[in-house]
């Protein structure tokens, strides 16, 4: 299989954090996630629900890219009007996202980097659903590229909830956290470290350890053991393709590099 | 309650709408990003002289717009995009110019907060905010349970409108709407939190008990809540109108572009509003190329 790529690997991996749910709405964004979700419903979890990536719920995961408007088979229907009610607030889904900042709480930020919330220095998209997500149910998150400007100490602007205690109020509940995974272009973590702080559980084929921590602005935890990231058989790559029809995945990491790195 | 004279046929012009707002007012603005925006009625306030107005959306270029003209003093918002172009160029000019007051919330407190004002209560309980910055940056404060969980949440304060504005596919005279497309968004919640809403049509009817009974189910709100009405095929242009089109992403990408070069809302404000709708429309290719655009893919 040494014609594995990197994104391919990272598909297979970001579909395990879904294995095993039960009846939840999975939602990947961007196209790694959203495969994801896909590989996971039509392999180890077919219970998963999900959307056509507009308002429809659909059985057959929808393929990413240009296709025909009526190509999904809608089996049931999710408005927007209605997310909040069904899937949202009643805890019965599990995001994967890519926010612009990640910190050693988990604490994500999608709003705005540098200046002041009157005037930032950046502006980006806004905090959305991400405040609602973070505190209802699950979520994982992926990035194409590993970095400290990703993986920060701490975020200009808390847009989604982490285990940070200082931003805990008394008698607030917060059970409902559930931060599972992180998949990148170099590894997978958890956070299962101690007092939920983050923690490497697999490195993909040829990556170390210290190469991980030196792309991260915290300390990270390790798992012992600590394994190689497993890469996706014959039957996943073959769901992947079908979902993937434009190999659109193959602009999602830079340079496209194989699963396996060149030695 | 004294007796209130309630004129049945409500129709009126862009203009004619656009009267009825005045400076200072809070306005909410229907359509979710690209889609199902009131256009047609924002270009109307941007050939107007009004100003200083806080708007409340789920934002796409009817923001980006309204900041680029000086029209907005504040923003209530979740998040501004244009969906395949996700950062809205005109709306990061505006908050990284520091022109704009800003209430920034997560999109489900933002519905939460329109439920509060339609139902006219002064804020509605949530878990959501709770560990994130909102609360603090935004100034919104918490409650406690007052039974025995002794719960503390965010009291998501009432989203209350002066007008709402909203693009609908069919209506009649007396504000009868019917809306049809995969997701109408929140557009019954910005009806029901506004003290009066005007909607804009792609088709109007004189009674819609002659025309289309059989879709009845689609009056997502009802004529109480519509104070006037008007006429204005396309008038979700650049944004989509599922089923009648798609949205117009070269429309929008050259309005992105034009962000960066010249850069100068003067300088492309004819462009992008015109000096009336027909006129606008014509920029465009006019009916029949918005009719041909495809409707979007997720």
């Amino acid at each position: 299989m040494t014609d594995v790529t990197l994104a391919e690997l990272c598909i297979f991996a970001c579909s395990e954090a879904f294995r095993g749910n039960g009846e939840i709405v999975a939602t990947g964004v961007g196209p790694v996630p959203r495969v994801a979700a896909g590989l996971a419903k039509l392999t180890h979890s077919p219970e998963l629900m999900m959307t056509d990536g507009e308002c429809f719920l659909v059985e057959q995961p929808v393929p990413i890219g240009p296709r025909d408007y009526d190509d999904r088979k809608a089996a049931g229907w999710l408005p927007f009007s209605r997310f909040f009610d069904s899937a949202v607030w009643t805890g019965r889904r599990h995001a994967m996202v890519t926010p612009t900042q990640l910190d050693r709480f988990g604490q994500i930020n999608l709003s705005f980097m540098g200046g002041t919330y009157r005037q930032p220095k950046t502006q980006m998209l806004g905090v959305r659903g991400f405040p609602g997500n973070t505190i209802y149910h699950p979520n994982s998150f992926f990035f194409a590229a590993h970095g400290p400007r990703v993986f920060v100490p701490e975020v200009d602007m808390i847009s989604g909830v982490g285990y940070n205690p200082a931003k805990r109020v008394a008698n607030g509940n917060y059970s409902g956290v559930d931060l599972r995974v992180i998949v990148t272009n170099l590894c997978v973590m958890d956070f299962a470290g101690p007092e939920n702080a983050i923690r490497v559980v697999s490195l993909h084929p040829g990556v170390t350890f210290e190469e991980v921590q030196s792309a991260t602005g915290f300390e990270l935890h390790r798992a012992d053991p600590l394994p190689e990231t497993p890469l996706p058989g014959r039957d996943e790559l073959a769901v992947i393709a079908d979902l993937d029809p434009h190999n659109i995945r193959a602009g999602v990491i830079k340079d496209n590099p194989p699963a396996r790195r060149a030695a | 309650m004294s007796a209130q004279i309630v004129k049945p046929d409500k129709r009126m012009s862009a203009a004619d709408i656009v009267a009825q707002l005045s400076d200072g007012m809070t306005i909410g603005i229907g359509g979710w990003g690209p889609r199902r925006k009131p256009m047609a009625l924002v270009r109307e306030i941007l050939r107007s002289d009004l100003k200083d107005l806080t708007v409340v959306a789920y934002g796409g270029a009817d923001v980006g717009m309204l900041c680029a003209a000086g029209k907005v003093s504040k923003l209530v918002f979740a998040f501004v995009s244009l969906d395949a172009i996700p950062l809205e160029p005109w709306f990061r000019k505006a908050r990284e110019s520091g022109q704009l007051e800003v209430l920034e919330v997560d999109e489900g407190m933002f519905q939460w907060g329109l439920k509060a004002a339609a139902f006219q209560l002064p804020f509605l309980p949530t878990r959501v905010g709770l560990g994130t910055d909102l609360a603090e940056l935004g100034g919104l404060k918490t409650v406690q349970s007052p039974y025995d969980d002794g719960e503390t949440l965010i009291a998501m304060p009432a989203l209350r409108l002066d007008a709402a504005l909203i693009h609908v596919n069919r209506c009649d005279w007396r504000g009868n709407v019917q809306l049809f497309g995969p997701d109408v968004y929140y557009d019954e919640w910005f009806a029901k939190a506004a003290a009066k809403t005007y909607v804009s049509c792609e088709e109007l009817v004189d009674r819609m008990e002659d025309h289309y009974p059989e879709n009845a189910q689609a009056n997502l709100f009802e004529r109480c809540f519509v104070s006037g009405v008007a006429e204005m095929p396309c008038g979700a242009h650049p944004s989509s109108m599922p089923p009648h089109y798609g949205w117009d992403m070269k429309a929008f990408k050259a309005y992105a572009d034009a962000a960066r070069d010249p850069g100068d809302w003067n300088a492309v404000r004819a462009r992008f509003v015109g000096a009336s709708e027909a006129e606008y429309l014509a920029t465009f290719g006019g009916k029949e190329a918005v009719a041909g655009l495809p409707l979007p893919i997720f």
